[in-house]
């Protein structure tokens, strides 16, 4: 009985697989993350770069031999800037996705499973939370909180719940009444262990996928808090290059070099997210498959 | 209408609104920088007027008295002082509305016309290389920063064509000789932020009209208006965009928090004089009562327009009978 | 001459899985005033024959051979512009659960009044006068010209179509399972209404349904569908009462309750084939129970059973 369970997972976890290779869009969203991947944590071990050290080139250089992307204007190698910056984008989007997938998961099912007045009042919350202006949520928090990365990651990922626990809630609406729920509460199983062994299971797939979609919204917040001053100023990050380059002028004298490298990158990255995301869902919850 | 669907609505807008101004009230409690530990900075403050300053605001009372003098004062339109203005906060809000409107309709208008075009245009050819390159468009302004693309805008066309005024909503030390020709220096200036916003707000509107238009063109309806002899441009513009319009209204309401975010960093970057721009000022400023003050009425705003939305929804679709 | 004839018409769709061969080689014809009724299970052609006639087709869908003569003129060579002046005028068509065959944020009496006016040099006065007339035609009150479809009860809705079909006095009236979806009453009310003005006005009617016995009391002609073929076709008398096709005498004994459909499955075991791959042979042998090994293997030819009444089946004349 065991064993033919775990043949069947272990069966399920191939196609999944297999259909991810099969799609266009997966491979490319795929391909697009383990280069970010890489970059970011590979990257700086190969491509020396130190970001305190001012003045290693003249004040916004054009690309040259010694500077492929041209300097910044504290005279820094863009190139170098934009590699360690990777790594920041990606722990906030990663990290960020995560706390907002386990209050939306916890907030959903608890909602969806006990119904009732719970379920009214976690839904006006996650109404008021869908409902917020989000960016200027995250900005008063972030003011509160102070700029540091893990401050970031924090307002990010309670700001951005929301989505997931709608999609959890009607998930496990749907879950609860089959079978094996009944069979489960009538054999005197306490409510947690329901919520975590049937009905978790059940609900995560598509929780999933629309938590790989989280991570394009949580890095794009990223990048805009840090634009908007709320960055982390010890860190390289895209973000913070693009709020450099704002303050600094580099748009006024045209220096392309400073302001469009970081912001194509957050493009790729975000595009890789959101196609990857796209393509769980189509794989994962093929009821939802149109088109 | 049906008085109980209306009801309903509001009861749920009600409920929204309080639990924001809830999560507001902690904030303005726990920010740093409210008046008393303002005060407590002070070299020169002691015990006594500490505690004439706390009375005065009225932190000695309990919590849920304070949240009702809060709310009575919110009520009476007091948001509190600016630090940084030293003028009401609602005065300085409401000298920037005009700006923020202006430019949130306009790019509003160009967005919902071209999403609607575009969308239609995608599902007209499905599968198409149009479809394909509508669909690439939309993925890649939708994962793009808005700031960012509000900067290679200015680059582009301002510093590089010398096209556009950089900044402002105005020129500024010019007095206009009459009210058209403050018009067209307006509409300069108004042009490329409007698009900026425009253009990352489109891909969406597109993409659920392309989907609502191919939900469409398969209901039974569309094989009737086709057998009655109608032209293919019939069919689609009279019969089937009506119908596909509707979730775009929806769209709007709630793309609203979308559409604060990009208005908030097109202003920015653009220094348009509206409420974005003076929420970048105040958090560079630290100015928190008027930080509070704009989320405060930015959230109102986006409250009211789901609710309209609803309304709205409602009054397009004869099915929908409240 | 005969007022429509299809001769060998094959409507194909390419899809993703592969060519569907919705219909595969289907003839019948049809004099003026007369009615044929399609019979068949959900998914055998009847519709996608209906709609060819005018080609309204969904994009994947093709005419690919065979023949439409209406008035002796070739449909099935039209382009889609040639086309557009005939739909409506020369045939239209009743939908299912009218429901959705009606625009909801359409008010009715425009619907009707656009056909109007796109296919006749009218003045809108004019047009809603005609309007006007036709839902006096049908029976719906005139105080509901200005409603919107959701404000018709099912069976109003049905009478709307009726009047909308009517509106530019066509030759041809298709009629797809018009009364499906309406309770027994209503479905009564509606075919007399349908057979009354048909009658009235001289039209021809091509009736879609599964049910055999709103063909037996409406039609003509019966063409029993399967598979993307005529099974069986003649003169309604001689086919429903001497059936040679098993799957006409299924059909005839699977009584189909008013729901339809659903039960109708139930009572012939088995689904019907995939259009993609059909089987080999006779399209009905796996499900037939007096299926020999011919069956399997050569498709069987339409073979006269008596004057008028054809059979595609290897053993049509025992069975007669």
């Amino acid at each position: 009985m065991e064993n033919a369970k775990k043949l069947a997972l272990h069966r399920k976890r191939k196609q999944f697989v297999e259909a991810l290779f099969r799609s266009k869009m997966s491979l490319v969203g795929l391909a697009i993350l383990v280069f970010f991947v890489l970059l970011a944590f590979v990257g700086p071990l190969l491509y020396d770069y130190d970001h305190q050290e001012y003045g290693a080139g003249e004040m916004l250089e054009p690309p040259s031999k010694a500077f492929l992307l041209g300097t910044d204007d504290l005279g820094r190698d863009v190139l170098g800037e934009l590699i360690h910056g990777a790594k920041t984008s990606l722990i906030v989007g990663v990290l960020a996705t995560l706390i907002s997938m386990v209050i939306g998961t916890v907030v959903g099912i608890s909602s969806g499973y006990f119904g009732g007045r719970i379920d009214a009042f976690l839904m006006r919350v996650t109404d008021a939370f869908l409902v917020l202006p989000w960016l200027p949520l995250m900005l008063v928090l972030a003011a509160l909180l102070g700029s540091s990365l893990w401050n970031i990651v924090v307002v990010i990922g309670v700001t951005s719940w929301a989505g997931t626990a709608r999609l959890a809630r009607a998930q496990t609406l749907s879950v609860k009444e089959r079978q094996f729920v009944e069979r489960a509460r009538s054999i005197g199983a306490g409510h947690v262990y329901i919520m975590r062994k049937k009905i978790l299971p059940n609900v995560f797939p598509l929780i999933f996928s629309n938590t790989v979609l989280v991570s394009a919204v949580a890095i794009l917040s990223e990048t805009t808090l840090s634009f908007l001053g709320m960055g982390d100023v010890l860190r390289p990050s895209w973000g913070m290059m693009l709020h450099y380059a704002f303050e600094a002028g580099a748009v006024s004298v045209g220096a392309y070099w400073f302001f469009v490298p970081p912001g194509v990158c957050i493009i790729l990255l975000v595009l890789g997210f959101a196609f990857l995301g796209h393509s769980f869902d189509e794989i994962l919850n093929p009821a939802l498959r149109r088109r | 209408m049906n008085s109980e669907y209306l009801l309903r609505k509001i009861f749920h807008s009600a409920i929204t609104l309080f639990i924001v101004l809830i999560i507001n009230y902690f904030l303005f409690r726990i920010m740093p920088g409210d008046p008393v530990s303002m005060i407590m900075r002070n070299p020169n403050a002691n015990p006594s007027m500490l505690a004439q300053v706390k009375s005065l605001y009225g932190f000695d009372k309990p919590q849920l008295v304070q949240f009702a003098v809060y709310l009575r004062e919110l009520v009476k339109g007091n948001f509190g002082m600016s630090f940084f203005y030293r003028q009401p906060v609602i005065d300085v809000i409401g000298s920037r509305l005009f700006a923020t409107l202006v430019l949130a309709f306009a790019a509003e208008i160009v967005a919902i016309f071209l999403g609607i075009l575009l969308g239609k245009i995608a599902a007209v050819r499905r599968g198409e290389p149009v479809d394909a390159a509508i669909l690439g468009f939309s993925l890649v302004t939708y994962a793009m920063p808005t700031f960012w693309l509000g900067i290679v805008f200015i680059a582009f066309f301002c510093v590089h064509l010398g096209l556009f005024p950089t900044v402002g909503m105005y020129t500024s030390g010019v007095t206009f000789a009459g009210f058209a020709d403050k018009a067209v220096d307006l509409a300069k200036h108004l042009f490329l932020p409007a698009v900026t916003l425009a253009v990352v707000i489109v891909g969406g509107y597109s993409m659920i009209m392309r989907s609502s238009l191919l939900d469409v063109l398969s209901e039974d309806y569309i094989t009737t208006a086709r057998a009655k002899g109608l032209s293919r441009r019939d069919v689609i513009n009279r019969h089937a965009v009506p119908n596909a319009r509707l979730p775009i209204i929806t769209i709007i309401a709630i793309n609203l928090g979308f559409m604060i975010a990009g208005a908030l960093q097109v202003e920015t970057v653009f220094s348009w004089p509206g409420i974005g721009r003076l929420m970048y000022e105040a958090l560079k400023a630290r100015d928190y009562p008027l930080l509070q003050g704009i989320f405060l009425i930015v959230s109102f705003c986006v409250i009211l327009a789901n609710f309209a939305a609803d309304i709205m929804y409602g009054y397009l679709d004869p099915r929908i009978r409240y | 001459m005969k007022l429509l004839e299809v001769r060998n018409l094959k409507t194909y769709f390419d899809t993703r899985e592969g060519v569907v061969r919705a219909v595969d080689d289907v003839s019948f014809s049809l004099e003026k005033g007369e009615a044929i009724g399609l019979v068949g299970e959900s998914g055998c052609g009847k519709t996608t024959t209906a709609l060819s006639v005018l080609q309204l087709l969904p994009k994947e869908g093709r005419i690919a051979g065979g023949e439409i003569l209406l008035n002796g003129e070739d449909f099935a060579a039209k382009s889609e512009e040639e086309l557009r002046k005939h739909r409506w005028r020369d045939v239209s068509i009743v939908f299912q659960g009218a429901m959705n065959a009606l625009n909801p944020v359409m008010k009715v009496s425009r619907q009707i009044a656009e056909a109007l006016l796109l296919h006749e040099e009218l003045t809108e006065e004019e047009a809603r006068r005609r309007v006007l007339a036709l839902f006096d035609l049908v029976e719906i009150s005139s105080s509901l010209v200005d409603c919107y479809p959701h404000e018709f009860s099912g069976g109003m809705r049905q009478r709307a179509m009726i009047a909308m079909a009517l509106a530019c006095g066509p030759k041809l009236i298709v009629g797809d399972e018009p009364t499906t979806a309406l309770d027994v009453m209503v479905q009564a009310q509606i075919l007399a209404l349908l057979g009354k003005l048909r009658r009235e006005f001289g039209m021809a009617m091509i009736l879609i349904t599964h049910d055999l016995s709103i063909v037996g009391a409406n039609c003509d002609q019966v063409a029993v569908m399967y598979g993307g073929k005529v099974a069986e076709i003649g003169p309604v008398g001689k086919v429903l009462r001497n059936p040679c096709h098993p799957y006409t005498q299924r059909l005839l004994k699977a009584f189909p309750d008013i729901r339809g459909e659903r039960e109708m499955v139930q009572s012939i075991p088995g689904f019907p084939p995939n259009l993609v791959t059909p089987p080999p042979g006779c399209r009905f042998s796996p499900r037939c129970d007096a299926a020999r090994e011919i069956c399997f293997s050569r498709e069987p030819a339409m073979r006269c059973v008596e004057p008028g009444h054809e059979a595609a089946c290897h053993f049509a004349e025992e069975r007669s």
